[in-house]
């Protein structure tokens, strides 16, 4: 008796082979397609917007005149930007994550409050520029200001920042925890000393990923109303402002083609401020992950 | 650890020096005497439609130099939505490519605001084909509306004339929220349905696009994004009784080029001309300025004496 029937085995490797080849072709092109488009995409940015990359690029205001555009007042703006959303989203969304994960009982409330955040994650941007809208230009009368601007990003991020910074603390092992109460430390000394050490390079890593998305959203930012046309920097957070995608976004309605290459050029900048971002969240994550 | 406290502080030290520094100062325009020259201080806001948007930049870009101390913005939300805002009190200004509705003056009204309307310019609705589109030589008026009003039919180019080709008409059009769309509605469609199949977009380029890619599109748009596409789009001269007129700058100040020559306005709240000085002296400055930046950014300045009533009614207002 034979255990292996070779003929069956030689009809059957043809096919076998061919599958594999073929799902193979398809899942490279399926690779390729994503990385295709991107290539197009940039080839096409840097070709038009390289030539207006320069110095003065960065110094000079919005202008009538392509060729004196530049991104000063966007740029100062995306800057404050960030510095009002880092700080509030980033102390609200660990805030919560570690409430959620190391004080809160396990119960269906808890579990309610943890899928609504997830859900949270799925609201369209321009949603929640309407709320903003609402509540922070208009009921609290901050006015289409950094701080008003700032908060709603803060509630657009905070849903990722969140749920990565959960699941950045769940992974800590609970040994470790229950090592730290064995010796008598609290709760909070247990937060401080154990489980934010251990998990704080997955927080900062899911946490500047969302800055940097919050760095290129756009959407909010027109809903909210945010003016295009200003030849100032902001002095305080509570100054009217322009941000950097706002600014390519008007670039790229106008008529003339010469715009459309400034924007170009807008987009440069943004793309290389996001893959800066990008790279110190990868960088982060390598350096200081541990696994256990 | 020591990482992990260096990042911390890091962070918390930063973000407390930074709230530290932005205190509260936020400037107003409040200096005692008033005199030509000086340098004043303050805040001026705006908003308003997309086509009065380059002139409006024009202003704002020149004025920075004359006055750097005052902060002048200005957003692109449309001319219906920079109403909302004037109306919400949120601005000291709003452009508009058409003028003020009923129901939002009416609506300023219940606000409080008592405004005054200030022409920066004149802008002619271009209505462009396709270069590729060779038999069309002018519309009437009538076509015109014959052709964008929705009648419940698909509509060819050999209904709207006769010895047109038999190919069904495809429509581009600014969106509802722009007074273009709105100026449009008013002379034209006289507040009927638009055609259902036309396709809108707040984006002129997108509309430019549409038209250039068949030979069978028709489109409306500004005259200065019909100047910056004229080597591939091709105007339609219109008729409005008195023989077929193509858009150029001495028929739109003219108003040989009837019905679409608009003129383009913004709207000023009084309150801010009288108690904001950075305001009054921006809105002089704008009047005196529009004319020649309408036409550098491709539009028609109105004629002086406008300009001479618009300045009137400011400095009565100071």
């Amino acid at each position: 008796m034979k255990y292996i029937n070779h003929e069956s085995v030689a009809s059957n490797t043809r096919t076998r082979l061919v599958k594999n080849t073929v799902l193979k072709g398809l899942f490279l092109a399926a690779t390729l397609f994503g990385l295709i488009v991107l290539g197009i995409l940039l080839y096409r940015v840097i070709t038009q917007g390289s030539g207006y990359l320069s110095l003065d690029f960065f110094t000079s205001f919005a202008s009538r005149i392509p060729e004196q555009a530049g991104i000063k007042s966007a740029i100062l703006g995306s800057i404050y930007l960030m510095l009002v959303v880092a700080p509030v989203s980033m102390f609200l969304g660990i805030g919560t994550a570690l409430y959620l994960e190391e004080y809160a009982k396990k119960n269906k409330w808890t579990e309610f409050i943890r899928i609504n955040i997830s859900n949270l994650a799925g609201v369209p941007s321009v949603v929640f520029g309407l709320l903003g809208l609402t509540i922070f230009v208009r009921y609290f009368g901050l006015g289409i200001s950094i701080l008003a601007a700032g908060l709603t990003m803060s509630l657009l991020i905070l849903p990722v920042i969140i749920v990565a910074s959960q699941e950045a603390v769940r992974a800590v092992p609970k040994e470790m925890r229950e090592a730290s109460y064995a010796m008598g430390a609290t709760k909070w000394q247990t937060i401080l000393r154990v489980v934010l050490p251990a998990s704080i390079p997955g927080i900062l890593t899911g946490s500047i990923l969302a800055l940097s998305r919050a760095i290129g959203e756009t959407a909010p930012l027109v809903v909210i109303g945010i003016p295009t046309i200003l030849m100032f920097t902001p002095d305080s957070v509570f100054s009217t402002f322009t941000a950097l995608p706002m600014q390519i976004f008007d670039w790229t309605k106008r008529p003339q083609v010469e715009f459309h290459e400034v924007a170009a050029a807008g987009i440069i900048v943004l793309m290389t401020l996001l893959i800066i971002m990008n790279s110190i969240a990868v960088f982060i994550r390598n350096k200081y992950q541990k696994r256990y | 650890m020591k990482s992990f406290k260096y990042l911390a502080t890091t962070t918390i030290l930063g973000s407390a020096l930074f709230l530290a520094a932005c205190g509260d100062d936020s400037a107003n325009g409040s200096n005692e005497d008033s005199g030509t020259g000086e340098e004043l201080e303050g805040q001026v806001r705006g908003d308003g439609s997309s086509t009065v948007a380059p002139i409006m930049e024009a202003i704002v870009e020149e004025y920075g130099g004359a006055q750097p101390g005052v902060q002048v913005s200005s957003g692109v939300s449309g001319t219906g939505g920079g109403f909302e805002k004037f109306i919400a009190g949120e601005t000291d200004f709003s452009n508009a490519s058409r003028p003020i509705k009923e129901e939002e003056a009416s609506a300023l009204e219940e606000a409080g605001i008592d405004y005054t309307e200030v022409e920066l310019g004149f802008d002619g609705l271009s209505v462009v084909v396709s270069k590729e589109n060779d038999f069309i030589d002018h519309l009437t008026v009538e076509e015109l509306k014959k052709m964008w009003v929705e009648d419940g039919t698909e509509k060819t180019w050999a209904d709207i004339r006769e010895g047109w080709p038999d190919e069904p008409i495809e429509y581009y059009s600014p969106g509802t929220d722009s007074g273009t769309y709105d100026y449009f509605n008013e002379v034209i469609l006289e507040e009927e349905d638009i055609v259902r199949s036309a396709t809108l977009s707040e984006d002129d380029n997108v509309l430019v696009q549409g038209v250039l890619g068949s030979p069978n599109a028709i489109g409306y748009f500004g005259y200065a994004y019909y100047l910056e596409n004229k080597d591939t789009l091709k105007v339609v001269p219109i008729d409005n009784g008195d023989g077929p007129v193509e858009p150029s700058n001495e028929t739109i100040e003219s108003g040989e080029y009837a019905p679409l020559s608009r003129p383009m306005f913004t709207y000023v709240s009084n309150a801010s001309i009288s108690e904001n000085e950075a305001a009054a002296d921006f809105m002089t400055f704008a009047i005196e300025n529009a004319g020649d930046l309408a036409e550098a950014v491709g539009y028609v300045r109105a004629p002086q004496e406008i300009y001479d009533e618009d300045l009137e009614a400011i400095e009565s207002l100071k």
